[in-house]
């Protein structure tokens, strides 16, 4: 394995989706203005402290931003057969998953530190631990990132059914999350549904850094957060080989 | 240091030859192909292909509509991945060294597969950092292609606003941005305007003048006669014949053609009798084809003293490539 290019391919794919594919509107739709409505849908005529819910909608940001974009890009790349053509090029299908995950994660984290400039300064929200705030905006990011790259690699090229699929998948993930109702106050079976969900230990692991109410060890967190992430994108370059290689 | 070091330890590209020619060693191929083999679920697309390219020549990969080029084109670029077989990429294993062997490429896909939301010029720059070229050459290189296919003007517009012919221009100058020792075309010139083939065509002998292999698969067979020194007539998956265009025509000497312009009209059915095998009009000229061309000459002259028709013109000639993929391919 040639090392430069291989890293080189990589950079190249993440700066291309970067230029390509982070300006078009379901980023700004689906990535900020979607989930600040959904935010003020709740919180707004409620008496609720915003310290509390402040992590949650943070956490609720970057999930949809860093995975907005990465379900799209392959069906648009196979749509306009520019994808068989990047794999003439000296890449592998790890290169063009990882220069994916890496364009939706830095996009993803300029977004959180927008919105989380804006919750300090004008809200204001305490920050308590700023080293875990940057790790969980990298290491969220990339997870989501690869949740993302992950839902458009079974195949087809309609945007449509892809947006479909990923829909199916992300928003109910911000219900069981302990976003709206903290992992805290769940009782049962809900509880143990938040446990399966990736989300859950960066709303912790928000929390941790904001001085707000906690369920994990932050160590654990990240543990499970890597976790996720490894096999978000794994199974992602695992399913695109497969079907690249099959010509689907 | 590291440069001489390179040069002192650079992998002459010559190899032992263990075939029956005369001389002992031989230039590595540009590509080789050994025994391809690609189904997909029952479909046997390419049974079993093996053909190699010599450095610098202009190959062409010939066949119908499903013969099996473009799965073959598909896994020697490297696309798809292949049942069986391996591809040689200037002695570099593609499935080995895939990214080694795919630096050494430059690839034209059938469609103008370029990126709409980026310029002529940006898709160009692009295909260069894939290739690790410095600025000041993607720069460089990215002017020079524009300016000879005929985009310079058009550079820095959106190509999502180009004709298919200019879109396909670029994709011909982000597959020679890096200067490729070999450059494969999948049907370059497919549905284009005359401009734009011209072009595309002057451009490509022009790199294979500067010593780039060229790969071309196409059905236009006018096209592969005139351009490459080698075809593989490729059908139903596997190789029908593999010789220079000349050498193909030879080998179907037995279809000789003699093309006669009368004085008045005349029925196919008169001649179709004896040594002519088949006749058919070709504008105002009957072509007739024969295994035999002085016998086929003598029934002709029989045919018009019989019917009383003047001959205006006479020629003969030997089989077109197009002759010779017809009778191959039937014949398979």
């Amino acid at each position: 394995m040639n090392w430069n290019v291989y890293l080189r391919g990589i950079s190249v794919v993440a700066r291309k989706d970067m230029r390509i594919y982070y300006r078009k509107a379901p980023v700004f739709i689906f990535g900020l203005i979607l989930p600040t409505f959904l935010f003020l849908a709740f919180f707004v005529g409620r008496e609720l402290d915003i310290n509390k819910y402040f992590p949650g909608f943070l956490a609720m940001s970057l999930f949809f931003t860093s995975s907005s974009v990465g379900p799209l890009i392959v069906p648009w790349e196979k749509q306009q057969g520019t994808f068989e053509r990047l794999l003439t090029y000296p890449l592998s299908i790890s290169s063009i998953v990882l220069g994916d995950c890496i364009a939706g994660a830095v996009f993803g984290l300029l977004i959180s530190v927008i919105v989380g400039t804006f919750g300090i300064l004008l809200i204001p929200i305490t920050v308590t631990d700023i080293a875990l705030i940057i790790l969980a905006f990298a290491l969220g990011n990339l997870c989501f990132s690869g949740l993302g790259v992950l839902l458009s690699s079974p195949g087809g090229k309609a945007p449509a059914n892809i947006m479909m699929l990923a829909a199916l998948v992300r928003f109910p993930l911000i219900f069981v999350s302990g976003i709206f109702i903290p992992v805290s106050e769940m009782t049962g079976a809900a509880r143990y549904i938040t446990y399966g969900s990736p989300l859950t230990y960066l709303v912790d692991l928000l929390n941790h850094s904001m001085g707000q109410d906690y369920v994990f060890d932050w160590w654990a967190d990240l543990l499970v957060l890597t976790g996720f992430t490894v096999l978000f994108v794994t199974v992602a370059m695992s399913v695109l080989r497969r079907m690249s290689l099959k010509g689907l | 240091m590291i440069k001489l070091l390179y040069i002192f330890t650079k992998p002459v590209p010559f190899r032992k030859h263990s075939s029956k020619q005369t001389n002992l060693y031989h230039i590595m191929p540009a590509l080789e192909v050994r025994n391809l083999k690609k189904s997909f679920g029952d479909v046997q697309a390419v049974k079993d292909i093996s053909f190699s390219v010599e450095p610098k020549e202009f190959f062409g990969l010939l066949g119908p509509n499903g013969a099996g080029k473009t799965t073959s084109i598909r896994m020697i670029t490297g696309v798809l991945n292949p049942d069986a077989g391996s591809v040689i990429i200037e002695g570099t294993d593609l499935k080995k060294n895939f990214l080694e062997a795919k630096m050494k490429m430059g690839v034209i896909p059938e469609v103008g597969n370029i990126y709409p939301d980026l310029s002529a010029r940006e898709n160009i720059d692009l295909v260069g950092r894939f290739y690790g070229l410095s600025k000041a050459t993607r720069e460089d290189r990215a002017d020079k292609l524009l300016t000879d296919l005929g985009l310079k003007e058009r550079a820095d517009d959106l190509t999502r606003k180009f004709s298919k012919g200019m879109r396909q221009r670029v994709s011909i100058a982000c597959a020679m941005v890096h200067e490729p020792p070999i450059l494969i075309l999948d049907e370059p010139t497919e549905g284009l305007d005359v401009m734009s083939r011209r072009l595309i065509v002057d451009k490509v002998k022009e790199m294979n003048r500067k010593g780039s292999t060229v790969i071309l698969t196409t059905h236009n067979i006018e096209e592969a006669s005139r351009l490459c020194q080698r075809v593989c007539i490729v059908n139903k998956g596997s190789i029908v014949a593999i010789d220079t265009p000349d050498r193909l025509r030879k080998t179907t000497e037995m279809m000789q053609m003699v093309e006669v312009a009368f004085d008045r009209k005349v029925e196919q059915a008169w001649f179709l009798t004896g040594y002519i095998s088949r006749a058919e009009l070709c504008n105002d000229k009957w072509r007739f084809y024969a295994d035999d061309l002085d016998k086929a000459i003598e029934q002709i002259v029989k045919v018009k003293e019989e019917q009383g028709v003047k001959i205006l013109s006479m020629s003969t000639s030997g089989p077109t490539l197009e002759d010779v993929f017809v009778k191959l391919c039937e014949v398979h």
